[in-house]
């Protein structure tokens, strides 16, 4: 066996981390390596392509049902899918109580402690939103994930939430082995969407690893709980994610310590791309009508 | 300590305790006016009645499906046994990450038991910790903590509170090192401990897997790691023993009546019994910094306690070494184990003079055995220290009636089971894995024994229930001095038999002292 290579994917809410991390984590399943999904988010979304599902019982789930997680046997938990991908939801507490950020350390040391790392090349974090406390940068402390991915594209707070977890790696790179991977951009079609994405993944002092276009085909799939990979192995969008899953497999050993800008180089970013107008203080807390007046 | 209810004024020279002064009218008055006006009594029968209800079988049934609340659980909590393992090693001061509270709680259980000052510091989070997370007081706390009290080592453990929020200590620690708390070579070997998970046996295991670790693998990155280079040392990890200061000085001494190379890792006997001869020790004695390291070579390592070592063991047999698991031995065959387990791993034949310990063990059974045989005992403690005291009662022709242990898990239950599979005293006796001490509130109610060893939180299932009780474990708070006697090895099950036969007696004498009435068996022999 290959030494065990842990890597995250992170980005702003509803941005399409999961569906492109499992997309590409099949493509790599293809490639013939064994992987382990780790899914920390407590919508729990995470593996229900992978595993044709609605929602994987989680393991903070069951623990509460059997009383507590060590009363769990890892075979409980874990669910095998597509190419004998293996899956993990830690789960986590209804909407506005409890803490979600413990439920992802609880859970990854019950996997870790486990085995459930064993005869597996890959350990995929799916990590919600930001980085928003200590318990969701639990895969990027030391011994955990070693590359982290952030899902991103051309809208400004994409752009914002990729810069915050940035942040959040570079806490921990400093002290540990933790390295951003690069910037997957999902295509969302605004302007100059591209040249943006290489532009703050090059201000963040990493690079675009993929442009994922928009395209779908990926919608059709969703709706059969199923990969592009699987439903349309054919298909260009496929072939994208190949491709991104190849790139994440080379870029192994690749990735950096970030520098992460403040929120004003963030925004002369945009303004370089013409997508805000400099110091057009006119412009702020108009609406679009207004602003067509204004001009 | 009877009053007679007779008023006795106070004055400077004459200064009532509180045995007396609450017994006073002016206090018994202004009790029961608070109770009357206040406390919205239940009237005097009711409570009676809910009284006996509560030593009903019916009762026990209820209580035994409890699920949603735990009372009186006979266990402590992660940190307080990651500090047990810290001070364990040469001017170690343990740290631990988390809230001030909970630390003077760790301190005062361990002075009130040992009757020792107990020395151990917090970062002191507070609410804004909790919302920034703890990275400045670890900054500041490790900083104040190397310039204050001098240590060689400071091990670092957590609180719920820290953990919650997801504090990393390994990077934490990392970053106050970068800021200059402590130099870069000090030692900083931490573990995380959420209360909230297992037991203080867990953080016995997590803070021993831990400092082993940063010593064996690189301190944390900041060396390479070291290579094993086999020697014929075996070392010895004791667990979290209450008795550790008399435990350890009779291993040593067996040891040496063995012969070989031996080290114990994390030795904390000194630490806690500092000789009043005008000097303070904040640290004392323990296993030096430089034999943890060397502690990889060694041929074999003992665990005395194996619960107390579920990840710890692993990890050690991981790096190449032997490994054997014991369960606190006491008595004639759980010493025998660990004189075989000795004697094969280093090669030496067991000597003559521990021979005739034991024959002298076994001779003392043998003149107490009329006393002792077929009475029956419920018995509490962590998980290998139940299971000491078990095997020996078996072996001494008690019978065992009730094991429970809050910590103990199945494996420990299946444990317990073979062990009492093995003897015909042991047929009758039910394990309870995972129960506390209101559920055995219930068995001595509706399945009496003859005496129950517990701990000092046992006191009061001897008022409720009338069971006589022998003091044994951790912690014992009102009783003095029981630590400082060993009760492994021969002559330390010498002092446990003492320790039973004595209450035997006592009772026996209290049941028998009735002037013409029978005081016909109040006898001078027993």
């Amino acid at each position: 066996m290959s030494e065990l290579r842990q890597i995250a994917f992170y980005g702003k809410g509803g941005i399409g981390k999961s569906t492109t991390s499992q997309n590409t984590l099949a493509a790599l399943a293809d490639l013939g390596q064994k992987i382990l999904i780790v899914g920390c988010d407590p919508k729990a979304d995470s593996t229900r392509l992978i595993l044709h599902s609605k929602n994987q019982d989680t393991i903070l789930h069951l623990a509460a049902e059997a009383g507590s997680v060590e009363d769990l046997e890892i075979e409980d938990v874990m669910k095998v899918g597509y190419k004998n991908i293996r899956c993990v939801e830690s789960g986590g507490p209804e909407p506005g109580v409890g803490c979600a950020g413990r439920g992802v350390i609880t859970s990854i040391n019950f996997l870790e402690e486990n085995g459930a790392y064993e005869g597996i090349d890959y350990v995929s974090y799916d990590v919600l939103g930001d980085v928003v406390c200590g318990g969701f940068a639990m895969p990027i402390r030391e011994n955990k994930a070693q590359e982290i991915y952030i899902v991103m594209s051309g809208e400004m707070m994409a752009m914002y939430a990729a810069n915050n977890i940035s942040k959040g790696i570079l806490k921990y790179a400093n002290s540990g082995g933790v390295r951003l991977g690069g910037l997957i951009c999902n295509e969302r079609q605004t302007d100059l969407e591209l040249e943006l994405a290489e532009a703050l993944a090059a201000k963040l002092g990493t690079t675009l690893i993929h442009f994922v276009p928009r395209d779908n085909v990926v919608q059709h799939a969703e709706l059969r709980r199923m990969t592009v990979i699987e439903y349309a192995p054919e298909s260009k969008q496929a072939e994208e994610y190949r491709m991104l899953a190849k790139k994440i497999h080379e870029n192994k050993g690749n990735g950096v310590i970030p520098t992460p800008i403040t929120m004003d180089e963030l925004e002369d970013l945009l303004m370089q791309f013409g997508i805000m107008k400099r110091e057009d203080e006119s412009l702020v807390g108009k609406t679009a009508g207004e602003a067509v007046l204004c001009a | 300590m009877e009053t007679n209810g007779e008023t006795k004024s106070q004055n400077a020279e004459h200064v009532l305790d509180h045995f007396h002064l609450f017994r006073q009218p002016q206090y018994l008055e202004m009790f029961e006016r608070k109770k009357r006006e206040f406390e919205d009594p239940a009237c005097a029968d009711e409570v009676e009645q809910i009284r006996e209800w509560t030593k009903t079988k019916e009762y026990r049934d209820k209580n035994f499906a409890r699920e949603a609340i735990t009372i009186n659980p006979a266990k402590a909590c992660q940190p307080l046994g990651a500090i047990f393992a810290a001070v364990g090693f040469e001017g170690t001061l343990p740290f631990v990450h988390g809230s001030q509270g909970c630390v003077a709680y760790f301190r005062s259980h361990f002075s009130r038991h040992f009757k020792e000052p107990s020395g151990c510091v917090s970062s002191s989070m507070t609410e804004d910790a909790a919302v920034f997370g703890g990275l400045n007081n670890m900054i500041d706390g490790l900083a104040n903590s190397y310039a204050l009290y001098k240590p060689k080592m400071i091990a670092v453990s957590t609180t719920c509170m820290a953990e919650v929020i997801g504090d990393d200590l390994n990077s934490f620690i990392k970053n106050a090192r970068d800021k200059g708390s402590v130099p870069q070579d000090f030692d900083v070997p931490f573990a995380h401990t959420p209360s909230f998970v297992g037991s203080h046996i867990t953080g016995y295991d997590n803070m021993m897997k831990g400092i082993l670790e940063y010593f064996w693998d690189g301190k944390a990155k900041t060396i390479a790691p070291l290579e094993r280079k086999p020697n014929e040392r075996i070392n010895l990890i004791v667990g979290f023993d209450g008795n550790v200061v008399g435990n350890m000085r009779e291993l040593r001494r067996i040891l040496e009546l063995m012969g070989g190379d031996y080290l114990i890792v994390s030795d904390n006997s000194d630490v806690w019994d500092t000789p009043a001869d005008g000097t303070f020790r904040m640290y004392d004695g323990g296993t030096k910094l430089a034999e943890i390291s060397e502690a990889l070579h060694s041929k074999a390592t003992i665990s005395m306690q194996s619960f107390c070592t579920p990840k710890t063991l692993p990890y050690i047999q991981g790096k190449g070494q032997e490994t054997v698991g014991l369960h606190y031995p006491i008595g004639v065959a759980a010493t025998d184990q660990f004189l075989q387990e000795v004697s094969r791993l280093s090669g030496r034949p067991i000597p003559e003079a521990l021979e005739k310990e034991r024959g002298r063990l076994v001779d003392a059974i043998a003149d107490s055995s009329a006393h002792i045989h077929g009475k029956r005992f419920a018995v509490y403690a962590d998980p290998d220290v139940a299971l000491g005291i078990a095997g020996f009662l078996l072996e001494l022709g008690a019978e065992p009636a009730h094991i429970l242990a809050t910590n103990g898990d199945a494996a420990w239950e299946q444990k317990v089971r073979e062990l009492l599979d093995h003897s015909p005293f042991g047929a009758g006796c039910q394990v309870y894995p995972g129960k506390d001490l209101w559920h055995m509130r219930s068995l001595l109610f509706t399945e009496p024994v003859d005496f129950l060893i517990g701990n000092t939180y046992a006191k009061y299932l001897e008022r409720d229930t009338g069971t006589p009780l022998i003091r044994f474990g951790f912690p014992i708070f009102d009783r003095h001095h029981h630590h400082r006697f060993p009760v492994w090895g021969y002559q330390g099950g010498l002092n446990v038999l003492v320790r039973i036969l004595d209450k035997i007696f006592d009772e026996m004498d209290r049941n028998t002292n009735v002037p013409a009435k029978s005081d016909y068996s109040f006898d001078i022999i027993r």
